[in-house]
């Protein structure tokens, strides 16, 4: 039996369903808003930042630096969309030995909107940096002839992105369930903590490939440019 | 031996043999990845973070290969075409 949240129905109304990796993305997100909600409510410059919000800070800081030592670039212009990414997976995925609960990012639905919206993103960025014109001409590098390889690639990589989260996550949901089925009770848990490993390792690759693609897009421009500007100086 | 019962082996084989043999390179090629990046680490302990996280970035690549063999496999278990359209006309 696969494991499919989408099939699980909690509620219908006509067409509309309300299937357990709706509700608990509603779940994360609404745990998301709430608490940097509560953390940044009484924010003032002289208040000393209580224990929650000193964590947040830390943990946006931390993701900044990442962000920053990746692209060498100003890292709040990404924040938003790979902090948001980041930290929405990171908690679907350490979320999961909750019981009843069952991780969002395990059914293909959710990954594929996750990598769809990486896939907007990369043009969007590039396009906002470079310009439209010179954002469609890096299919044409390094030769015209690669044009269909790189369109391809821009596809497949997409493709990979989403799989590999729902491929990590369903897993190691079925593995668990297979598994406290076969054996008693200790075997599972120490899979379970396996899992909260690799789940947040997968949050962070997914996070840090977004980016990696994203910067790509605008980075190429900057070489070329940089490659222009040293060819003007040495005649 | 009718088509269904073919159709069950067949998959349930192949399912296996897809996972088997598609897990064998990335298992290798990620040990080398890891390997010579603790090298890496060892020789240079001051750059520890950056050939992590490229470390990682690769494993993540290497790892989408497994994953197509996985979701495969997966496929032919559980959302097998041939198979769903051979119960749907019955025997």
């Amino acid at each position: 039996m696969p494991f499919n949240p989408d099939q699980i129905v909690f509620w219908q109304y006509g067409p509309f369903k309300l299937s357990a990796t709706l509700l608990y993305t509603w779940g994360v997100m609404v745990l998301l808003v709430t608490g940097s909600w509560l953390a940044t409510r009484r924010i003032r410059p002289t208040l000393r930042p209580g224990r929650w919000q000193n964590f947040l800070e830390a943990l946006v800081e931390v993701i900044r630096n990442q962000i920053r030592e990746v692209t060498h670039q100003d890292p709040d212009r990404y924040l938003w969309f790979v902090g948001t990414l980041f930290l929405f997976i990171a908690l679907s995925n350490l979320l999961a030995p909750v019981p009843g609960y069952l991780p969002p990012t395990a059914s293909l639905s959710t990954t594929t909107a996750l990598a769809l919206c990486v896939f907007v993103a990369v043009p969007w960025f590039g396009i906002r940096e470079v310009g439209l014109k010179a954002y469609l001409r890096q299919y044409l590098e390094p030769h015209p002839l690669m044009l269909p390889f790189n369109v391809i690639g821009e596809f497949s990589r997409t493709l990979a992105l989403a799989v590999r989260l729902y491929g990590n996550l369903m897993s190691g949901a079925v593995i668990g369930a297979v598994l406290i089925t076969l054996v008693p009770f200790f075997f599972p848990v120490v899979m379970q903590l396996l899992g909260l490993l690799t789940g947040f390792i997968q949050a962070y690759i997914f996070a840090i490939l977004a980016l990696v693609y994203i910067a790509s897009g605008c980075r190429v421009q900057q070489e070329r440019l940089a490659r222009l500007r040293t060819r003007e100086e040495s005649p | 031996m009718n088509a269904e019962t073919l159709i069950a082996m067949v998959s349930i084989f192949t399912a296996g043999l897809t996972m088997g043999l598609g897990a064998i390179g990335p298992a290798l090629g990620e040990g080398r990845a890891v390997a010579q990046a603790l090298l890496a680490i060892a020789q240079q302990p001051d750059e520890a973070n950056t050939i992590t996280r490229t470390l990682f970035v690769g494993l993540a690549m290497v790892e989408s290969t497994a994953i197509y063999c996985f979701v495969i496999s997966m496929i032919l278990l559980f959302a097998n075409p041939y198979w769903d359209h051979f119960l749907s006309t019955g025997p």
